[in-house]
């Protein structure tokens, strides 16, 4: 008998594309998604590093917050939900944010985007019901409006400007991290592989046509949910629920870059967030445990769960995302360890099926990131 | 060629059993980044992981299949892991075994049999 307790699994609406693109289709946050594509993971991230990747990201929350007094109010309504300058944000900008709780944990991590009158976020799909609760809830001076309408698409790699441009004139004049309104296309020069490349929201009735016509500019192949995270894990970002969760605070998630000055201990704006104690306090102090990247000596993956070891046998932390990194052609890894081991070169050594295997704590990025800045 | 339930192939080789994964494995697993291989001269039981696969989506195992000895393996496969998607039922064999009696391989599932399996 069919459990009735199981959630139903939600589509996309592109499903009948990545079918006939020959995507393979698994539940990914509740979504079927792609997977992989007929190429598999290792020829999908090699191409998206060499030429220009299609991802579908549109089980990701769109949400538009708009004010009910003035955009300043918004601003900082927003400002109290993270430790991130919002007011400081120019129009047509976007930046990285994170929600925090009251014990300095991280509820999500998210973009946001300036559009004068009001703003755009994006959140990851599995906390997207919950964001949009927690937005509700803190920001009663603000309409929520998620956007369900939409589909989401990232176009990544070095063939990915003159792709989008042929479609959308005027986005090769975009830099990193901009974000603009042309028609009814919302494109922002940002993405989740360490590439340059896009995040384009389409209305949903025109999706899939404009899906195909970039399917069709030189170069751009389907990238599956398989590729998009060795893409990203070779670029050093966190992945939601393995990297960073309610337990990690943004310091010890090595985040630190994504708290602004004016939020910070002496600025114009500090504290005022949840878990702002915490926080500030391990941005004076330094965090105990740090995220880092680790590169294993031999071929063997480490992946999330493996165990890390001081030379001497002391337990030091854990491998939180690992695998292989296609690009720079052997494993690669991040997780936290105690400070004490966390500076770069520091030798440790990570249990994998009982055997203790050396890694080397690495500065991330693992690949060289090449935004248009 | 003879199959197994966990997706390995078995070929008779003069008195040795050679073993490898099919085709339907390989395309399951993935893209094989990594391989890790027994020891020679080891004696086995069946259903102990003798082998270790890992592709760009996970580790898994490969049992023995039979008990045995250990009499070869294949070390191109770990400075080529991709061999196992290249060729999985030709080039990409694991290891060989050496068996009291070659008989015990009539239990296992023969070529239709397995494609009824993961048909």
């Amino acid at each position: 008998m069919a459990d009735l307790e199981e959630p139903e699994i939600l589509r996309l609406g592109l499903e009948p594309l990545h079918e006939e693109l020959g995507g393979r289709m698994v539940p990914f946050a509740g979504y079927r998604m792609p997977v992989q594509y007929a190429d598999g993971v290792l020829k999908e991230h090699l191409h998206t590093r060499a030429a220009a990747g299609l991802f579908d990201v549109s089980h990701m929350g769109q949400v538009i917050l708009r004010p009910k007094g003035s955009m300043e109010d918004l601003k900082l309504a927003f400002e109290a939900l993270m430790p991130v300058d919002v007011l400081g944000l120019a129009e047509g900008r976007q930046r990285y944010g994170l929600f925090t709780n009251d014990a300095g944990g991280i509820l999500d991590d998210l973009m946001f985007a300036n559009r004068g009158d009001h703003l755009y976020v994006v959140v990851n799909a599995a906390c997207k019901a919950a964001d949009i609760a927690h937005m509700v809830a803190g920001m009663p001076g603000a309409a929520v409006e998620p956007v369900t309408d939409r589909a989401l698409l990232a176009l990544q790699g070095p063939g990915a400007e003159a792709a989008l441009e042929a479609l959308v004139p005027g986005v090769a004049a975009l830099r990193f991290m901009d974000h603009r309104v042309i028609g009814d296309i919302w494109v922002s020069r940002s993405g989740y592989t360490g590439e340059d490349g896009f995040e384009v929201s389409v209305p949903e009735a025109e999706a899939e046509g404009f899906a195909r016509r970039l399917l069709a500019q030189p170069g751009v192949a389907p990238i599956g949910l398989g590729a998009r995270d060795s893409l990203r894990l070779e670029a050093g970002l966190c992945l939601y629920g393995h990297d960073i969760d309610t337990t990690t605070s943004p310091v010890e998630a090595n985040l630190a870059w994504a708290i602004q000055k004016a939020r910070r201990a002496g600025g114009a704006r500090a504290g005022g967030f949840p878990g702002a104690a915490r926080i500030l306090r391990e941005l004076a102090e330094g965090p105990e445990r740090l995220r880092v990247g680790l590169r294993p000596e031999g071929r063997a993956p480490m992946r999330e769960g493996v165990e890390l070891f001081a030379p001497d046998g002391t337990p030091v932390g854990q491998v939180t995302s690992g695998g292989f990194g296609p690009s720079v052609n052997a494993p690669i890894s991040m997780g936290y360890v105690a400070r004490a081991h966390a500076s770069i070169g520091t030798q440790l050594m990570g249990e994998v099926r009982g055997k203790r295997l050396p890694v080397t704590v690495t500065a991330m990025p693992f690949q060289p990131t090449t935004y248009k800045r | 060629m003879k199959y197994t339930k966990e997706h390995e192939w078995l070929r008779v080789e003069g008195d040795l059993v050679v073993v490898g994964i099919t085709e339907h494995a390989a395309t399951q697993l993935g893209d094989v980044v990594f391989v890790e291989l027994p020891e020679t001269e080891t004696m086995v039981t069946e259903g102990d992981e003798v082998c270790v696969i890992e592709s760009v989506k996970a580790a898994s195992d490969i049992l023995a299949p039979v008990d045995g000895e250990i009499v070869a393996v294949n070390t191109k496969l770990v400075d080529n892991p991709g061999l196992v998607n290249e060729d999985p039922t030709g080039a990409a064999w694991f290891f060989k075994m050496r068996v009291d009696d070659l008989s015990v391989l009539d239990d296992f599932m023969d070529e239709d049999e397995y494609q009824e399996l993961i048909g």
